[in-house]
């Protein structure tokens, strides 16, 4: 006699660490295997693109800090590159070089994050903390620019608050020859672990079609073996000028495009960050980093899509303009957001235990989902 | 990789009335406009012509153009008649490198659109999205439900430009 059986419907969240924030997760089961997820999002939501209908344009920055909270710098780098396109200035050389390096810094800082906390849900404990102990490094050398550790409200349209401290370039170098090592160190301890391996290989595969279909961008993307960077594909500041690779998934352990990939892209990532910082701190110009800030910014009426690579993809910006002091509509394209939809796609016929290390893997931070 | 201008000759020569115009000024990015019933068709064709294979799409957003009568009630509250609704599309191909926008402008009274979430499957969300916060609706569209805004929202679009904020919210008295 056969048993009867029915699907049962599994909550996940919204309160739970492992969601990385106030997500829901209604999943579908039949016994242990996933039938479909739905993720249910919202719980952050706060309106940022009507807010900014109702700020000038320098008072819409503090707010995008505010959008991927472990990335502000990223953020305000785009933000302040769509607006300079609109008013059609080009900022000093030395504020590029600045810009380069905070965003390359925080890239690794998001990075940490993502890795620390993706074993951390895993279940390994040990390398959350080494991974936080490193980015505390790099937050400190945030506050000795601009007082802050996590909302910078640093760079401006046109230029940056104000200049680097006298010492931040020595700490700087300094910081890259600490964190190469550590790098090595983390590989020892979490991305050839056998435990972490068996989790993550062949777990989550995302074929390179469905995620371009899907918008996958960033290290998610190049992860299933696509080699694509805005910071090479579409270039914007001065990318153009530094010397980097862009690493792809290999299926090292398991399958191309499995968490593991995805997993591993970030550290090989972080790696490729510190080359540019390096170029950057030995080339960095003298100037004023005020110099080009304009007095009123009153963009002429038109509009502008304009893309940076965030640490955890392509962050969009379109921006329309009625010639006003106040943006008549920003629109917020957020790789969080839209990674978040192909997770139905990545767990079904998965087990409810790859739940978690799926969307780990894919790295999301909710106040950019939810916006 | 192809302009603006060319792909424009190429839609324009495919589906005549359906393409409306190219519109390009400086610092305007050009923009194609297109009949919001025929939008699906149009973004299929994009996207299978091997020529053009536009593969990904970058951004969908609702827009509330704010173009229509504007009257100001008792109470100081904005009121907008008339105009339009538009969905701007961002796409771009990954093999040939070349990008483009579209737009599709639909009534304030009657917002429908064509759903392009069977071509990019991205757009699913984006579409729930500009459906959410701008009231757009998208035909064919398999779940177009709130997504950011609680699902028992009653209180109407909140990017529309003559949205109101609510006083209550399921009879309470909201505090601000």
């Amino acid at each position: 006699m056969a048993l009867k059986t029915e699907q049962m419907v599994l909550n996940m969240g919204p309160q739970h660490p492992s969601t990385h924030g106030v997500l829901r997760l209604e999943v579908e089961l039949e016994g242990e295997i996933i039938q479909s997820v739905h993720p249910h999002i919202g719980y952050l939501h706060r309106c940022f693109e009507k807010h900014a209908e109702a700020m000038t344009y320098p008072q819409v920055i503090p707010y995008v800090d505010r959008l991927d909270y472990l990335a502000s710098m990223n953020n305000e780098f785009g933000y302040v590159v769509a607006v300079e396109k609109l008013l059609g200035i080009q900022v000093p050389e030395r504020v590029e070089y600045i810009r380069v390096i905070m965003s390359e810094l925080q890239r690794i800082a998001s990075h940490l994050v993502a890795i620390g906390t993706y074993g951390l849900d895993i279940g390994a404990f040990t390398p959350f903390l080494y991974c936080f102990r490193d980015r505390e490094k790099i937050l400190s050398l945030f506050e000795m620019t601009c007082g802050a550790r996590l909302l910078y409200n640093y760079f401006w349209v046109g230029g940056l608050s104000h200049d680097l401290h006298p010492d931040f370039v020595r700490s700087a170098k300094d910081f890259v020859k600490y964190l190469r090592p550590n790098i090595k160190e983390l590989n020892d301890l979490l991305t050839n672990n056998r435990i972490f391996t068996d989790r993550t290989a062949n777990i989550g595969v995302l074929p390179l079609e469905t995620a371009i279909n899907y918008g996958i961008t960033g290290p998610n993307l190049r992860a299933s073996g696509f080699k694509w960077d805005l910071r090479k594909d579409d270039p914007y500041s001065i990318y153009n000028k530094f010397d980097f690779d862009i690493p792809t998934g290999q299926g090292t352990v398991g399958t191309v495009g499995d968490c593991w990939d995805r997993y591993y892209i970030r550290v090989l990532e972080m790696e490729q960050s510190l080359r540019i910082i390096e170029q950057a701190l030995d080339q960095l110009p003298e100037g004023d980093v005020t110099s080009a800030i304009p007095k009123r910014i009153k963009p002429p009426a038109g509009q502008i899509y304009s893309r940076v690579e965030n640490p955890k993809g392509e962050l969009g910006y379109f921006i329309i303009s009625d010639g006003s002091l106040n943006p008549f509509r920003v629109k917020v394209r957020g790789p969080s957001f839209v990674h978040l939809g192909v997770m139905n796609e990545l767990c079904k016929g998965h087990m409810v235990a790859d739940v978690i290390a799926i969307l780990g893997s894919i790295d999301i931070v909710l106040g950019e989902v939810d916006r | 990789m192809k302009t603006p201008e060319e792909i424009f000759n190429i839609l324009k020569e495919k589906f005549g009335d359906a393409i409306i115009e190219l519109v390009s000024s400086q610092p305007v990015e050009s923009f194609i406009t297109v009949n919001p019933q025929e939008i699906d068709k149009v973004c299929r064709f994009l996207f299978d012509n091997d020529e053009l294979s536009f593969d990904s799409l970058m951004n969908l957003s609702g827009v509330d153009d704010a173009n229509g009568k504007k009257t100001t009630d008792q109470n100081g509250d904005n009121i907008i008649e008339g105009g339009t609704l538009s969905v701007y599309y961002h796409i771009e191909s990954t093999k040939h490198r070349h990008k483009l926008v579209l737009k599709a402008s639909a009534q304030r009274e009657n917002p429908e659109i064509k759903s392009v979430e069977s071509i990019w499957r991205h757009a699913d969300w984006h579409e729930r999205e500009a459906y959410d916060l701008v009231g757009i609706i998208f035909l064919n569209h398999p779940n177009l439900t709130r997504i950011l805004m609680p699902y028992d929202w009653e209180a109407g679009h909140p990017l529309r430009k003559d949205y109101k904020n609510p006083e209550f919210y399921h009879g309470m008295k909201v505090p601000y």
